[in-house]
């Protein structure tokens, strides 16, 4: 097992990826956590035809055309229907959409959400606003100002975990109570920490509870967790369940295919079958995703992360 | 458009202002004496936005004296990486001493990164600075309210510093002539030491607002706000005091009205801050106040 860092960059992420492939000669990929880095690295791993195992990627560019790379969690077309029908099932019936200009997984579970939150209301003006911001931002005063002009019932804001919390406290600072909802991304220590009391109440939907194991597996996994990473993490992220279930599925199709060639082990994890993962049952759809429709969602209450409910959409 | 979305805006953008100001009185005023654009400047914020951090999480200090530990620590960095990354490099063609200074900016960004992961931390809650003030329908907190006097009150102190006091005097002596200054028995080092200080001490208290306003503290998150207030520096004539909190103003400002107005170009924020800048170097290079020079970097 071989560890690169890709700094979350994109540029950072080809050479990353190059470097595993014609250094280290590595006979398959796990990764990486994030939609933009991956779909920068993707054509590499086509054209070395080594097979990429990604976590918790969720923009669909990612394994489209692209038949090397697959994923073991679900989809932002899905997250962002999931977001959206459960805004509506509490009642909203406005929305203000932030999103991270340059990012894929922002703007693309962005725009998924703003479709479903569309189509849901059957009402094109239940978008009151949408605003774009770009990386390293800490000011969102000005667009939160004008979002608060528009009092929408809901403010959804997919992006990085390090931008969550700056949204979330300057937005109960101007004295905004909408309802703030993230993706898959919030469900870290970091925006807890760094928003304190102002975190109380968002919303945000993941891959997994670890209070609510899925398979025998998740309960091996949840168990060796907290043995081995006592007192220094405090929640389970779904990001590290996610990339365990990589770790599984690439072992297991390596073991299956006998052979560690990138062909071989490309035709064994497209023939993975009801695969039992921590995140649940694991089959893959023709382009290489993860067949799932179970998403979790999880509120903070008492400075932790909470779950709500677990949805599912067809 | 309603007064109160128009209030409320001009309060972000004067609180926005007023921390570009901040910062840009360091960037100008090195570059008055040295004639160095120190790009270092956003990255001594940024470890000065750490230093809080520890005094008050790791040391647990009451906030007062964090912030005197935090300007005490901060202005030492500033002259230790003058004296380290510059210093040597007095008598070097300007163009090395300017690549020194990206250098150290880089090593400041990944220090911090080694030191103290890439994992964003939160800025401490000093409650006093961010308790919510309600002005009618505005809602601002203290630290949003008072940025702009402390602002001012330290361009009007620098100001007494370089106008009245004897350091202040050979300050501007070495900005108007580096070698003649020096020939006069002006102790140069000293006048450098003296910037380096006066910079990161505003960088300092800058931090401390910042950070209490955007409550996050990561190792790169000195790099806009950096190129920012070089941009503010810049706008209001580089190498002019007045002009540089003059340019930090009306560049948060400007900001916050392209928001408040063309909501649909919000994206285009930071693309907005460089062509200032390029409009400003193309129409008027020397900037709102700053004096014509035959130099160039």
């Amino acid at each position: 097992m071989v560890v690169v860092d890709n700094k979350s960059d994109k540029g950072e992420a080809t050479t990353a990826v190059t470097r595993l492939i014609e250094n280290d000669k590595v006979v398959a990929i796990i990764g990486s956590y994030g939609s933009g880095v991956s779909i920068a690295a993707g054509d590499i791993i086509k054209d070395a035809q080594i097979p990429a195992m990604g976590a918790s990627c969720t923009n669909p560019m990612v394994t489209q055309g692209n038949d090397f790379y697959f994923r073991a969690c679900f989809l932002d077309p899905f997250q962002g229907k999931v977001m959206a029908t459960y805004a509506i099932e509490q009642g909203a019936k406005t929305a203000a959409v932030i999103m991270q200009n340059g990012d894929d997984y922002s703007v693309g579970l962005a725009n998924f959400f703003i479709d479903a939150f569309k189509a849901l209301t059957g009402n094109d003006a239940s978008i009151v606003d949408v605003s774009e911001f770009q990386l390293n931002e800490a000011d969102f005063t000005a667009i939160l100002t004008n979002i608060k002009a528009k009092n929408p019932d809901v403010i959804f804001a997919p992006s990085a975990a390090t931008t969550a919390p700056l949204i979330i406290k300057q937005a109960r600072e101007l004295g905004i109570d909408s309802l703030i909802m993230g993706g898959d991304t919030w469900e870290n220590p970091a925006v807890i920490d760094v928003a304190g009391e102002d975190a109380e109440g968002i919303v945000l939907s993941t891959f997994f509870d670890e209070n609510d194991p899925a398979t025998e597996e998740a309960k091996v996994f949840v168990e060796g967790y907290k043995k081995e990473l006592a007192g220094k993490e405090p929640i389970i992220p779904a990001v590290a369940a996610l990339g365990y279930d990589a770790y599984l599925l690439v072992r297991d199709a390596i073991e299956r295919a006998g052979s560690t060639d990138g062909v071989a082990i490309r035709d064994a994890i497209k023939e993975t079958k009801d695969f039992e993962g921590v995140t649940g049952i694991i089959n893959f759809t023709e382009d290489g995703d993860a067949d799932k429709n179970m998403a979790v969602i999880k509120t903070v209450q008492d400075g932790q992360f909470v779950f709500i409910d677990s949805v599912e959409v067809q | 458009m309603t007064s109160e979305l128009l209030l409320q805006q001009l309060a972000n953008g004067i609180s926005l202002g007023s921390l570009y100001a901040l910062l840009a009185i360091g960037y100008t005023m090195v570059y008055g004496i040295l004639r160095l654009i120190n790009f270092a400047h956003g990255d001594i914020f940024m470890m000065a936005c750490y230093f809080m951090v520890f005094s008050i999480f790791t040391f647990n200090l009451p906030w007062y004296i964090a912030i005197i530990v935090v300007i005490t620590a901060t202005v030492a960095l500033g002259v230790l990486l003058e004296k380290t990354a510059y210093k040597p490099l007095r008598n070097a063609p300007r163009m090395s001493i300017m690549i020194s200074a990206i250098g150290a900016s880089f090593l400041l960004e990944n220090l911090a990164t080694y030191l103290f992961t890439g994992v964003p931390r939160g800025f401490p809650d000093i409650k006093v600075l961010t308790a919510t003030v309600k002005l009618g329908s505005l809602s601002l907190t203290v630290a949003t309210l008072i940025t702009p006097f402390v602002t001012l009150l330290l361009l009007y102190v620098v100001l007494f510093i370089t106008n009245k006091t004897k350091i202040g005097m050979a300050m501007r002596a070495v900005s108007k002539d580096f070698e003649t200054a020096k020939l006069m028995g002006i102790n140069i080092n000293q006048v450098i030491s003296s910037t380096f200080i006066i910079g990161s001490a505003l960088a300092a208290i800058g931090a401390v607002l910042w950070g209490t306003r955007y409550p996050q503290v990561m190792p790169l998150m000195g790099v806009m706000p950096g190129l920012k207030c070089f941009i503010a520096a810049v706008l209001g004539g580089i190498g002019n005091t007045t002009g540089a909190v003059l340019g930090g103003f009306i560049l948060g400002m400007a900001e916050i009205m392209l928001i408040t107005f063309l909501p649909s170009l919000t994206g285009y924020r930071d693309a907005m801050a460089f062509v200032i800048l390029i409009v400003v170097l193309l129409v008027k290079p020397t900037g709102l106040l700053g004096e014509k020079v035959t130099d160039k970097v």
